[in-house]
């Protein structure tokens, strides 16, 4: 099988402006990974499988992952002028400092289709696509149109990472029930706190079962009262 | 009540004698009829248990029955996801009284190795009144036989009238339990507090 920069000039030559990019892998595997940019992905996938060369038409699995926005402490010498006293005189010295930048890296949501060949007997060669954020613009080009293995696998994605797929033809949650709002394999999902009720609660599993049945007794009391409340003005109409 | 041995001993000379009660609980307790459901792994414990080598026949529960109407018994086998909770309690209230259910194995009873799982119902007890719980993961089909006599031994211990009579012939207990509502992070009730009270948390 070509190597991967083979695979770039290859998609490069076929299809212009594609904006593929090598994403390195550094383990020992060296399975290097091709990131497609959005805007030409399914003219490029469709390369991939029409192309007598490659002649990738088994998409074996489509999935996702989650990036966080990141924060990033750099240290960075920074050369300033200080004044001070050298020898009872006073002088400006440059002086140089190392200070502690932080940047936050935003984070995206990205897709990942690990693609063989059946006729040519090779893969995988691994195409990625990444979103702008993981917030309001999540979307990216259904490759179903090209592999349609890809049409369930990419529900699940929509469904637990939210990730929203243009073009693929029945884009509903595929393991969650249509009601359902969060993406669970986010990294930032927080589950709902149901799981321990186990009566011999310790550590922080105790502190939040004690919160829980205060909100809980809270919430039954408001209930109480507003109840009392509806009964107090109803029995004043029948007066 | 007739005294047991001279029960033994009539019975010797070629005389029955029964009570109502008795011959009532016998009936039931000698034709439950499985409904034929069956939700992960611990299904197929289940249908071992009714092929020749185990065979529940024996016990009266061949017949697993492919509609709720005509089922007396519920076996919960297998996970339990939050997705199909709602669909269990629904065929739950679809049954004829009187009706029973055995949570067979880790997840129906507890969530079991799922339990941390965002998906994960924590146990159907949480939702319907649950007869018999076995552990295991999954049961083998003896404990599922087991199960099956504990329950045939709980119905012949009912009384007919009194505080503690089944609940079919209670016309002031439940007979249908909520459905829960699948909301938009989380099951919605969490458990019915008649079902399943919270435990309560021993600091």
């Amino acid at each position: 099988m070509k190597s991967v920069e083979e695979i770039k000039a290859a998609i490069e030559a076929a299809v212009p402006g594609a904006g593929v990019e090598i994403q390195v892998n550094p383990s020992v595997s060296g399975q290097h990974s091709l990131r497609l940019a959005p805007s030409h992905a399914v003219q490029v996938a469709t390369f991939l499988r029409d192309d007598p060369e490659m002649a990738l038409d088994f998409l074996s699995n489509a999935t996702g992952v989650d990036w966080p926005d990141k924060e990033i402490a750099e240290k960075v010498k920074v050369t300033r002028t200080v004044t001070k006293t050298v020898d009872g005189v006073e002088q400006s010295v440059e002086e140089t400092v190392e200070e502690t930048k932080k940047r936050v890296a935003p984070g995206c949501l990205e897709a990942v289709y690990h693609l063989f060949s059946m006729t040519k007997g090779h893969g995988p060669v691994v195409i990625r696509m990444k979103t702008v954020n993981r917030t309001d613009q999540v979307e990216l080009p259904s490759l179903t149109p090209v592999w349609r293995s890809a049409e369930f696998q990419e529900r699940e994605i929509f469904d637990l990472f939210g990730i929203v797929f243009k073009g693929h033809p029945d884009l509903r949650r595929l393991l969650m029930w249509d009601e359902f709002k969060d993406h669970p394999m986010r990294r930032d999902y927080v589950e709902p706190d149901d799981f321990e009720y186990e009566p011999t609660a310790h550590d922080e599993v105790l502190k939040r079962a004690l919160e829980d049945r205060a909100a809980l007794a809270a919430a039954e009391a408001g209930a109480t009262v507003a109840a009392g409340a509806a009964a107090g003005a109803e029995g004043a109409g029948a007066r | 009540m007739v005294d047991e041995g001279l029960k033994i001993e009539l019975g010797k000379q070629g005389v029955f004698v029964t009570t109502i009660e008795e011959l009532y609980n016998w009936g039931r307790r000698s034709s439950i009829w499985p409904m034929q459901f069956g939700l992960a792994c611990c299904a197929i414990e289940m249908i071992a248990t009714t092929m020749a080598r185990y065979d529940l026949a024996r016990f009266g529960a061949e017949v697993f029955r492919p509609s709720p109407r005509q089922a007396d018994m519920m076996i919960i086998s297998g996970t339990v996801t939050k997705k199909m909770a709602p669909q269990v309690v629904r065929l739950y209230n679809q049954m004829a009284e009187p009706k029973y259910v055995i949570a067979m194995g880790a997840c129906a009873i507890s969530g079991g190795p799922f339990k941390q799982g965002y998906n994960v119902l924590k146990g159907i007890d949480r939702y319907i009144p649950v007869d018999v719980h076995i552990p295991g993961c999954p049961p083998r089909p003896e404990a599922l036989i087991h199960a099956f006599m504990t329950l045939q031994k709980k119905i012949d211990g009912q009384h007919l009238t009194g505080e503690g009579r089944p609940r079919h012939l209670d016309a002031n207990a439940p007979g249908e339990f909520p459905v829960p509502v699948q909301g938009e992070h989380d099951l919605e009730p969490r458990s019915n507090g008649l079902v399943w009270p919270l435990p309560a948390i021993k600091a």
